[in-house]
């Protein structure tokens, strides 16, 4: 969120995007006939100052492409050649948006490294002769500012190239990145966007001209080393950076550390620094050079085609594809106030639903409540609400321990204890008082919506909303549609979990939906492998280097090992042999030995207020050590761990589409990363198996089949793209 | 500067025949007059009554409406003051001043505040006494003292000298003072700023001037008039309801001390003080902080008449608006206008003297610009049209905050009896009062004078 516009003046324009844009409001359009079939640029002169408006046309966001560079470079030529113009502002129309970096669809249709180093290098001429400007350029900068629409606008900022993260704009100007902040304004005698771009383009201009009169001057860095040194070395001088040796040290520490957060499963972080420090070894021409090359080689990674996918995916869904729902939330209602009703209720309140968070007691209420708080409270301490906006947010929550109100309820959010009596009984609760145009949604992790609706008087108002814990910080909702629930209930729940914020997948109902039933054969392996003597820590490490974000152990802690033994010994149940593995008698043990995991303080590890590095919890030796089954040699090398967990996963997910749960592969692939964590560098499990082979997945799957049998038989689907090598998820 | 021109007293026997209304007196309803209203002399804070208290300024604005007014104290019914920033030892300083001054010690008092329109709070909260008929004569006013402001231990040296109030042995004392930590010693200070947004009311007027695009030089040239007018007034002494303090161990107070009219020139080289570099608001186009206190005495129309007063004017109908305190803090004027005409059954035209508060230039500059706009009644007020500016002929005619100053507590009485004085001395019939206030509140009353 930027909550201020920020001006920076152009010093360095590296790497290859481009911008765009055609200005709707240039006062004074220049002579040349050019002008008139540039459609992505505009300019017009203010005095002896340029205005260069970026404007793509029909997109709501503007993106460095093929057609603005060019177009970018002519109006640049001509503004150097004109003398009656002292100076530029380079600006863009559209409101909340600068540059938001390179368009990915020009990335994606290029088919070599060759093709993208070059666009990567004409974007670094037309940037190094801004640079090189003898005309001041200031940039404009209203909204939305990333990758190279941040190189446009300042001084590289390789803190940011780095880890990608946004920057608030009063952040950017303590850092250094921009020079001045202008704040939005209000209503005036016109709309406040288009009123404040206006002042922003005023206040640019003031600037530019004071710059080309010399009445202001920046004082700023040079450029790159003093850029990098600001962010990493504020201990040291520049003069300590001018010895070779101290600066060898000073990568080697920067890779450290980028090494370790990205477990050298995602190339472009190191590919950077090497860029910068082929610029600063060699000089700027041949960082460019190494830039551009390091460039093309990233776009034609796998992770790029990966991630580039994964965007794809999370555009397509944060899209209501049920359409407009015939009434609109405005009264929300959830039952429970344990984590995720809480975390329900945070999510909406601060997007002004009205909620009521009811509990059956005043002490789980108090608790609830509390947590609301606290979120909201945690982001004033960062700074990303004031007290107020949190008091007003707070506002639109009202907690209680009787069903006053729902009355006047649009939808009601179940989530109290999983338990199919409990679901029953608060769903005939509700039906008695809520109105007639009310959905019951029922958040569960695995009890089929169609149980719970079997109670229901109007089976199409019941539908399944499983968020994930915490749900203030995780993306993904997976709605669950049974056959009963009517295309306005969904569209209704869609609504509400976009309005959320939430990414949406939405499946058809059946034992552990999608997230869930792909998720415990690969605990199911879990299990297996730690009763076949890998330590727990060994476990975490194998997986987290396999790019999940949490280790497998630990995830059991996170998710709760009492949460994990009911979904084992449901999904058991209803697939079988299928879903066999390690012993659940593992789990029953921890529960009954009270290791719930973090919730409890212990599980496979001890967790403990304010130690940050948990160690090992070693009454589970002896758990461990009963359960203990003799590892098969041929399939326990480290490879083949991660192998054993990651395929069945895999497997999992692609019966899932065989058999309709799945509406999409995209959807199957958001869903497995942004709520089970799946590898984002491998793009989701249909991504995997079309960058890597299906063959490569089934021979795997056979070979532990030999092994273990039935678990890894692969599904069909799986079989027929392994024997048509044509057949992709994506086309 | 042109606008200084006299007011052109031919026009105004035409003007009050077209009137939509001949009076605004309802049936059944008491009319309420101000009998008299004054105000000690608005100073500059820190200059000479920076020693003082605020329940001094507000004793010296009773004394000098008692004097002025010789009405008995004992008929006195009821006194109200306004007040923003203030003194926690005399928090109903309406009580402390009225009993300071002499009245009876059976006379309640009490204390309101609404920000920049408190006093006019005061005004209304009189006038609803009356109307209802719970009293007869009420005294109300504002005080306002910014040459001493509460500041206060923050809050964790607060709480550690609660704690030590209430420990009771050495040892628990001692580790309470062991706690104690040198930041503790950081004061807070009241700052001009909106607490539901933190922005202080400077930098709210400067984005709302941005806003409207009104520029740095239309803001100093409005300045620039308010000064001129107010000395204007000053020199001939048109500026009657100021009265004399003598403040104990000083000279006595007799004039304004914030009127500088200064030149456009030098008003140009002065730097944005809230938006820097590029804001337009500066020291010069802004109003400066103020000591002063105001009172007025209020009667139904009949008792003022038994009594033997000659009423100057009647207070009419009034609105409160209230808006978005972020984007449109200051627009109170543009909102309460249109509304209190329509309640008076009164246009724009009607209006003879026009005073509103000049807490900025800008502001009053962006006002004028929304009140001209019918893109902004109807996507902001809900209404078909503009209301109209105010012609800049009949506003402000004896200079306004900017100049004279304002007591953030006491400026609500001083624009209604500028307001009446002026129609008085010029033979209009209606004045409408307006002005914003923190909160994004606005207030506006039509004041009618009272027939000669």
């Amino acid at each position: 969120m930027v909550a201020s516009r920020a001006i920076g003046s152009l010093r360095r324009f590296t790497a290859s995007r481009t911008l765009r844009c055609p200005g709707y409001t240039c006062r004074n359009f220049s002579a040349s006939s050019a002008l008139l079939t540039r459609t992505h640029i505009n300019y017009g002169v203010k005095g002896d100052v340029a205005v260069v408006r970026i404007n793509s046309p029909n997109s709501k966001v503007n993106t460095l492409s093929r057609e603005l560079q060019s177009e970018f470079i002519e109006v640049m030529n001509e503004i150097w050649a004109n003398d009656q113009i002292r100076s530029a502002v380079l600006i863009s129309s559209k409101p909340g948006c600068f540059i938001a970096g390179a368009d990915i669809n020009m990335l994606a249709s290029c088919k070599s490294a060759e093709e993208v180093m070059q666009l990567s290098q004409e974007g670094q001429r037309m940037l190094e002769k801004l640079e090189k400007s003898t005309k001041p350029i200031v940039a404009a900068i209203s909204g939305s500012c990333l990758g190279g629409g941040l190189e446009v606008g300042v001084p590289a900022a390789f803190d940011m190239m780095l880890t990608g993260r946004n920057i608030r704009a009063d952040r950017a100007k303590k850092m250094g990145l921009v020079d001045q902040l202008v704040e939005p304004l209000g209503p005036g005698l016109k709309p406040s966007e288009e009123r404040t771009i206006e002042y922003l383009e005023e206040v640019a201009v003031t600037f530019a001209k004071e710059l080309s009169d010399k009445k202001i001057s920046l004082k700023r860095d040079k450029g790159l080393v003093e850029t990098f040194f600001f962010f990493f070395l504020t201990e040291l001088t520049s003069y300590a950076m001018s010895i070779p040796f101290v600066r060898q040290q000073i990568y080697k520490k920067v890779e450290e550390k980028v090494r370790k957060q990205t477990k050298g499963l995602y190339p472009a972080p190191l590919k950077i620094i090497d860029a910068v420090k082929t610029g600063i070894e060699q000089g700027n021409d041949a960082g460019y050079v190494s830039e551009s090359q390091k460039f093309g080689e990233l776009a034609m990674t796998k992770e790029s085609k990966a991630l580039m996918g994964l965007y794809h995916g999370q555009v397509l869904c944060k899209k209501n594809k049920f359409g407009t729902p015939q009434k609109d939330v405005k009264h929300l209602a959830i039952l429970g106030a344990g984590l995720m009703g809480a975390g329900i209720a945070q999510v909406s309140v601060d997007k002004g639903i009205k909620t009521i968070l009811k509990d059956a007691t005043l002490a789980g209420l108090d608790r609830g409540q509390q947590q609301v708080f606290k979120g909201l409270n945690d982001k004033v301490k960062k700074k990303a609400l004031t007290s107020f906006e949190r008091d007003s947010i707070f506002s639109n929550l009202t907690g209680q321990l009787d069903y006053q109100g729902f009355e006047k309820a649009d939808m009601v959010i179940e989530a109290v204890f999983e338990d199919l009596n409990v679901k029953h009984r608060v769903l005939k609760e509700v039906e008695a008082v809520v109105p007639d145009h009310c959905v019951f949604a029922s958040n569960t992790s695995a009890l089929p919506i169609r149980q719970i609706a079997s109670v229901s008087k109007r089976p199409e108002k019941v539908v399944g909303m499983h968020y994930f814990s915490p749900v203030d910080k995780m993306q993904l909702l997976e709605i669950i549609t049974t056959e009963k629930t009517s295309k306005d209930t969904t569209a209704s729940v869609v609504a509400v979990g976009l309005k959320q914020g939430k990414v949406i997948v939405v499946v058809k109902d059946g034992p552990g939906f999608y997230t869930t039933r792909c998720l415990a054969p690969m605990m199911s392996e879990v299990l297996r492998i730690l009763q076949e003597g890998v330590d727990p820590k060994k476990l975490d490490s194998l997986t987290t280097s396999f790019g999940f974000p949490v280790g497998a152990a630990t995830l059991v802690d996170e998710v709760g090992v009492d949460v994990a033994k009911h979904v084992a010994e449901d999904l058991g149940k209803a697939f079988g042999e299928r879903f066999e593995g390690g012993s659940v008698e593992l789990l029953k043990q921890m529960v009954s030995r009270g290791f719930l995991g973090r919730k409890s303080g212990k599980g496979f590890y001890i967790y403990q207020e304010g130690v940050k590095n948990k160690s090992l919890n070693s009454d589970m030796d002896g758990i461990l050590a009963s359960l203990k089954v003799p590892p098969k040699s041929d399939v326990c090398s480290d490879e083949d761990l991660q192998y054993r967990l990651v395929t069945r996963f895999v497997n999992e997910a692609i019966m899932c589409l065989q058999e309709g749960i799945l509406a999409t592969p995209a959807e199957g692939d958001i869903g497995a990363v942004f709520g089970l964590g799946f590898p984002p560098c491998l793009g989701g499990p249909f991504r995997y198996v079309d960058l890597y082979g299906a063959q490569k997945i089934v021979d795997r799957l056979r070979k532990y089949e030999a092994a273990y049998g039935k678990p890894f038989t692969p599904c069909q689907l799986l079989i027929d793209h392994a024997n048509s090598p044509n057949k992709k998820f994506y086309q | 500067v042109t606008w200084v021109t006299g007011w052109p007293l031919s026009g105004l026997s035409f003007a009050a025949q077209t009137k939509s209304k001949k009076t605004l007196a309802k049936p059944n309803i008491r009319n309420i007059v101000v009998v008299e209203g004054v105000r000690i002399p608005f100073l500059q804070s820190g200059t000479s009554y920076k020693e003082l208290m605020p329940h001094d300024l507000a004793r010296a604005a009773l004394l000098g409406l008692l004097h002025r007014t010789n009405v008995p104290k004992d008929v006195v019914d009821y006194i109200i003051f306004g007040t923003v920033i203030q003194e926690v030892k005399t928090s109903n300083v309406a009580r402390e001043a009225a009993l300071g001054a002499g009245f009876s010690d059976k006379t309640p008092a009490h204390t309101v505040t609404m920000a920049c329109i408190s006093a006019n709070q005061a005004m209304t909260t009189g006038v609803g006494l009356i109307a209802s008929g719970q009293c007869d004569v009420v005294v109300a006013g504002g005080v306002e003292l910014m040459s001493d402001v509460p500041i206060r231990h923050s809050r964790k040296m607060r709480k550690m000298l609660l704690d030590l109030n209430k420990a009771k042995t050495l040892g628990q004392r001692l580790s309470l003072i062991s706690k104690f930590r040198l930041n503790f010693l950081s004061p807070e200070l009241p700052a001009v700023a909106e607490f539901s947004t933190s922005e202080t009311m400077g930098h709210s007027a400067d984005r709302l001037a941005a806003a409207f695009a009104v520029s740095r030089l239309d803001q100093d040239e409005y300045a620039l008039r308010s000064h001129s007018l107010a000395k204007k007034a000053q020199d001939e002494g048109l500026l009657s309801d100021v009265v004399p303090f003598k403040v104990p161990g000083k000279d006595t107070v007799t004039k304004d001390n914030g009127i500088r009219p200064s030149s456009l020139e030098q008003m140009a080289k002065l730097k944005p003080a809230f938006i820097k570099p590029y804001g337009t608001v500066t020291a010069a186009n802004s109003s400066f902080l103020t000591d002063g206190a105001s009172a007025m005495l209020i009667m139904a129309e009949e008792k003022a008449l038994a009594m033997g007063y000659m009423p100057k004017a009647y207070l009419r109908d009034f609105v409160y608006v209230s808006q978005d305190p972020k984007d449109q803090l200051l627009l109170g004027p543009t909102y309460a206008t249109p509304k209190v005409l329509e309640r008076a059954g009164l246009t724009m035209t009607d209006i003879d003297a026009f005073e509103f508060h000049e807490a900025f230039s800008g502001q009053i500059l962006a006002n004028f610009k929304a009140m001209d706009s019918d893109w902004f009644a109807q996507n902001y007020m809900g209404r078909k049209t503009k209301v109209g500016s105010p012609p800049l002929e009949k506003f402000n005619n004896w200079g306004g905050s900017l100049s004279l100053g304002h007591p953030f507590g006491a400026t609500g009485c001083r624009l209604v009896m500028a307001a009446a004085n002026r129609l008085r001395k010029e033979g209009g019939q209606y004045g409408l009062v307006a002005a914003c206030a923190a909160g994004g509140q606005g207030h506006a009353m039509i004041v009618e004078a009272y027939p000669k």
